[in-house]
């Protein structure tokens, strides 16, 4: 079963503090920024203090992340030369906005792993949207390349590009947000939403984070770890939920047991998204027994 | 390489250190520090700097360091950053030599 | 057989009883007794004890070369009394006092002239900072300055083995007898402190006490900490303290996330403890991490329908909303952090004032301290024997205080020490802390941003924060962790001047601390 991304934490590549201590609360990805957050000045010196920090500091378990810059900006190559060598989980591309850019990056990546004797396909990407032409060719981009484990959608330059602003609903966002969705599913990758800018804003952001997951998002960006707890817990499934799902997958090994084809619970038919949502349910549910700190 | 100009890196904020690289023409590696942790750590920041110097090939420099409690892989990355800027140099320790 | 004042024949021995004193009529002003009314009776000459100056205060009490004298520390860093009248003395020319007031801190630093000059000699408080503790700890003074605890301090002073000749005690109201308080309920006390818990000890045993105040109120001044058959002399001056530096007006909440982060799992280890129960004790500390701690606790009371009966200390405003909530029922303030606990001291009927002895004193016949279960301390330092220590920073350099932290960590059934596994480059746990103040034996659990560690004394605590799911490490595993990401420190380099000797609450002598050794 693939990881968890209910959080994906954003850390200043800059920021030495933030650097060291970014694991310790708990979200399942650490995004690097070498991109929006570091200024011109500082590309030098924020993806040389984030290759050592990869090369040299203990993340545990976390999923390592580093957004790099566009490889049509003078950054985006050494970023990229730099990053694999330091062999994080994944690379996030920002502002994709049709397939080319995706497998430009994907061959890319494939060069530099072979140069450093990394086994092909290890490092994987993410590709963010931010744009209207991102959102149209979402599929496309979504299916341009193996390493590809997610998509997601980067509202602020999104809302911009549609001349609009984002509102407390999230109307302006609702149509990308579902073409991105159907995207990752119809492409079997995970679709992550955008971040949410106002941290002291606890109620705007369950209310958003209540939506995107309801949407069928797998995760969320964020940009406080404040926020971790709360997409944790709103993701945690019901107790009801949980017992319901062992009851199910019980159901099944019991029919696979005694070889019988049909399995029904309760008088109900047993299907495949059934068993599936079961075991999304278990694994959620394992995640939050083994996180640090239990949000029940 | 070598030091032509002067060159920083780094912030003052917690955890990170400040590096000051000028040119030292004949004058060997002078390293001046200031640390938050000078007490228990000053030796090993010191020589941390030596270290990162000897490996980019800097024979002369004059060093001015701030530390706010900076780990050895901050000050590795901080050191090479403020070297590149002084030397006008590209020391790319990803490269596969 | 002789004739007494009255009249009558009184034997002068019984036996049994012994020689009796016979009745004397006693004149004041030449009348029999005082028939002034009320008002002009304050200002009876015979019975005023309002003084024109600390300097008049200060000649009247007698005070000589030798002596004690003591302070109190409710006004924390806005305090202008210990710097004034430590002014006046020198100016006196009085030498070679002992200083002991309940604690310091950095607005204190005029000190340390007085101690060059030989003013003070010797000095006892709970706590130092700032330039003072620089100047101490790089061997200022040829006596060690004594550090007590809260409990310590005033276990001392009762018992007489830190008798108090004058001490010198700020009051934000005071009427011209000397009924004295830390708030007023009807004439508002500019420098409100709210509980005046550490000066009623000075004011019940030292052999004179004079109060300054900077707001002389109506007699008589309901209610009070201090009662007017305490006190002296009393001295208005136009201000005793900032406002600013007294109180805050809210301790501020937190937005750090790694001290929400140790502060939900101190939440979780108070729940998990065995001792959340309903009617359980507790105290916490005003630092970061130790009142966000209030926070998520309030949360796991109200959905498992559980009230404290008290919390004790060091009162926050935070526990005065959980006071306010009903979740707490009664709150007992040896000190006021901020000024929604002065409001509270000033308005809520169970909100009760209480003095350091009744606190946390150790050889009294009870104290509240020991009647805790649970309670949150922070540390600088803490050894892989739980020894803690609040007093030297990590340089080893004086800049805290031994506060209530070893007289609760006695008393409290569940200790509970929140740090961060990291400070900037210094890791929290070392193999042995600097300075010991408060003993590993009474220390039971440690929380950190990264981890948890139980005390092998407490199995039974191992047990139950296990079973509860929370991160649980051995203090060595924690040590190791933190070492491997910040490298190994060097030790500190001490010489071997002694410039502090730290007390236990007993009064046994549980450390010392030296002079830091300077760089070359």
């Amino acid at each position: 079963m693939s990881r968890l991304r209910r959080t994906m934490l954003y850390v200043p590549g800059n920021h030495p503090g933030m650097i060291r201590d970014a694991h310790i609360y708990g979200a399942d990805s650490i995004m690097f920024d070498l991109e929006d957050s570091v200024s011109l000045r500082e590309k030098d010196a924020a993806r040389m203090l984030v290759y050592h920090a990869l090369r040299t500091l203990d993340y545990g378990n976390t999923e390592l992340v580093v957004r790099v810059n566009g490889l049509n900006t003078p950054y985006g190559r050494v970023d990229f030369e730099a990053m694999v060598a330091a062999r994080p989980n994944a690379i996030r591309l920002p502002k994709a906005e049709t397939p080319d850019d995706i497998r430009e990056a994907d061959e890319l990546i494939t060069q530099l792993e072979e140069l450093h004797g990394i086994e092909y396909g290890k490092i994987k990407l993410m590709a963010a949207v931010e744009s209207a032409l991102g959102v149209l060719n979402a599929y496309q981009i979504a299916t341009a390349s193996k390493r590809l484990i997610g998509i997601a959608i980067g509202a602020e330059d999104f809302v911009t590009d549609l001349k609009t602003t984002r509102s407390d609903d999230g109307i302006e966002l609702l149509a990308a947000r579902s073409q991105i969705l159907f995207a990752a599913r119809a492409a079997g990758i995970d679709a992550l939403d955008t971040v949410f800018s106002d941290v002291n804003d606890e109620a705007g952001f369950m209310q958003e984070v209540k939506l995107i997951k309801q949407l069928g998002f797998d995760g969320k960006s964020i940009i406080n770890p404040r926020q971790i707890e709360i997409v944790h817990r709103i993701f945690t499934p019901t107790e009801e939920e949980v017992r319901k799902s062992v009851r199910i997958i019980e159901a099944i090994k019991e029919a696979e047991e005694k070889g019988s084809g049909v399995v029904s619970l309760d008088g109900k038919m047993i299907d495949k998204p059934i068993v599936e949502r079961a075991r999304r349910v278990l694994q959620l549910n394992d995640a939050v027994k083994n996180s640090y700190f239990s949000t029940r | 390489m070598r030091i032509q100009q002067v060159g920083i890196a780094g912030t003052l904020e917690s955890s990170d250190i400040t590096i000051h690289i000028e040119p030292n023409e004949g004058k060997g590696i002078d390293i001046e520090l200031k640390s938050t942790v000078e007490n228990q750590f000053g030796r090993q920041i010191r020589s941390v700097i030596q270290e990162t110097l000897l490996e980019l090939g800097i024979t002369d420099a004059y060093v001015r360091a701030n530390d706010k409690g900076a780990l050895d892989c901050t000050i590795r990355a901080r050191m090479v950053t403020a070297v590149n800027r002084a030397a006008l140099g590209s020391y790319s320790p990803w490269e596969v030599k | 057989m002789m004739r007494n004042g009255v009249g009558r024949e009184i034997p002068d021995n019984i036996l049994g009883i012994g020689a009796l004193r016979p009745f004397e009529k006693n004149m004041v002003n030449g009348m029999q007794k005082n028939v002034q009314p009320f008002k002009d009776r304050q200002r009876n000459s015979e019975r005023n004890r309002v003084l024109d100056s600390i300097e008049a205060a200060v000649l009247r009490t007698g005070l000589k070369d030798g002596m004690t004298i003591s302070f109190h520390h409710h006004f924390r860093n806005g305090d202008f009394v210990v710097n004034m009248v430590m002014d006046i003395i020198a100016r006196m020319g009085i030498r070679d006092l002992v200083l002991a007031p309940s604690s310091l801190s950095d607005i204190h630093g005029p000190l340390v002239e007085h101690i060059k000059n030989g003013v003070i000699r010797r000095i006892e408080t709970s706590g130092l900072r700032g330039d003072l503790a620089q100047a101490i700890s790089n061997g200022l003074m040829d006596i060690p300055v004594v550090i007590n605890s809260h409990g310590g301090r005033a276990r001392s002073i009762a018992s007489g083995e830190l008798p108090i000749d004058v001490a010198f005690l700020g009051v934000p109201c005071c009427d011209s007898y000397g009924n004295a308080n830390g708030f007023s309920l009807e004439h508002g006390a500019i420098s409100a402190c709210g509980s005046l818990g550490y000066a009623m000890v000075d004011a019940k045993h030292a052999k004179q006490v004079v109060l300054i105040t900077d707001n002389l109120v109506e007699y008589p001044n309901t209610p009070f900490a201090i009662p007017e058959s305490q006190v002296d002399y009393i001295v208005v001056v136009d201000s005793i303290g900032d406002p600013k530096g007294i109180v805050s007006g809210a301790t501020r909440y937190t937005s750090n996330p790694k001290d929400l982060l140790i502060a939900r799992c101190a939440a979780g280890v108070i729940e998990a403890s065995g001792y959340f129960t309903d009617g359980f004790s507790l105290q916490t500390g005003s630092g970061g991490a130790s009142l966000a701690t209030t926070r998520f606790l309030r949360e796991k009371m109200i959905a498992a329908n559980i009230k404290a009966s008290f919390a004790l200390g060091g009162i926050t405003g935070q526990i005065v909303d959980l006071y306010e909530e009903g979740l707490i029922k009664r709150l007992l303030d040896v000190q006021s952090f901020d000024l929604r606990a002065v409001e509270s001291l000033k308005n809520n009927r169970l909100h009760q004032q209480i003095d350091a002895e009744y606190y946390a004193s150790f050889d009294n016949k009870g104290c509240a301290a020991h009647q805790l279960d649970v309670v949150i301390l922070s540390a600088l330092e803490i050894d892989l024997d739980f020894n803690v220590n609040v007093i030297t920073g990590s340089d080893g350099v004086i800049r805290g205080a031994s506060g209530g932290h070893s007289d609760t960590a006695a008393g409290a059934a569940a200790v509970i020490i929140v740090a961060p596994l990291i400070r900037g480059r210094m890791p929290s746990i070392l193999d042995k802390v600097n300075t010991v103040i408060t003993p590993g034996h009474t220390v039971d659990v440690l929380v950190t941003d990264q981890g948890i560690a139980v005390n092998p004394l407490r199995k039974d605590l191992l047990e139950n924060l296990k079973s509860a799911g929370l991160p649980v490490f051995s203090i060595e595993e924690l040590k190791a962790k933190a070492d491997r990401i910040v490298g190994k420190p060097d030790p500190i380099l001490w010489e071997d001047k002694i410039v502090g000797l730290v007390k236990y609450r007993d009064g046994s002598i549980i450390d010392v601390i030296r002079q830091v050794k300077r760089k070359l």
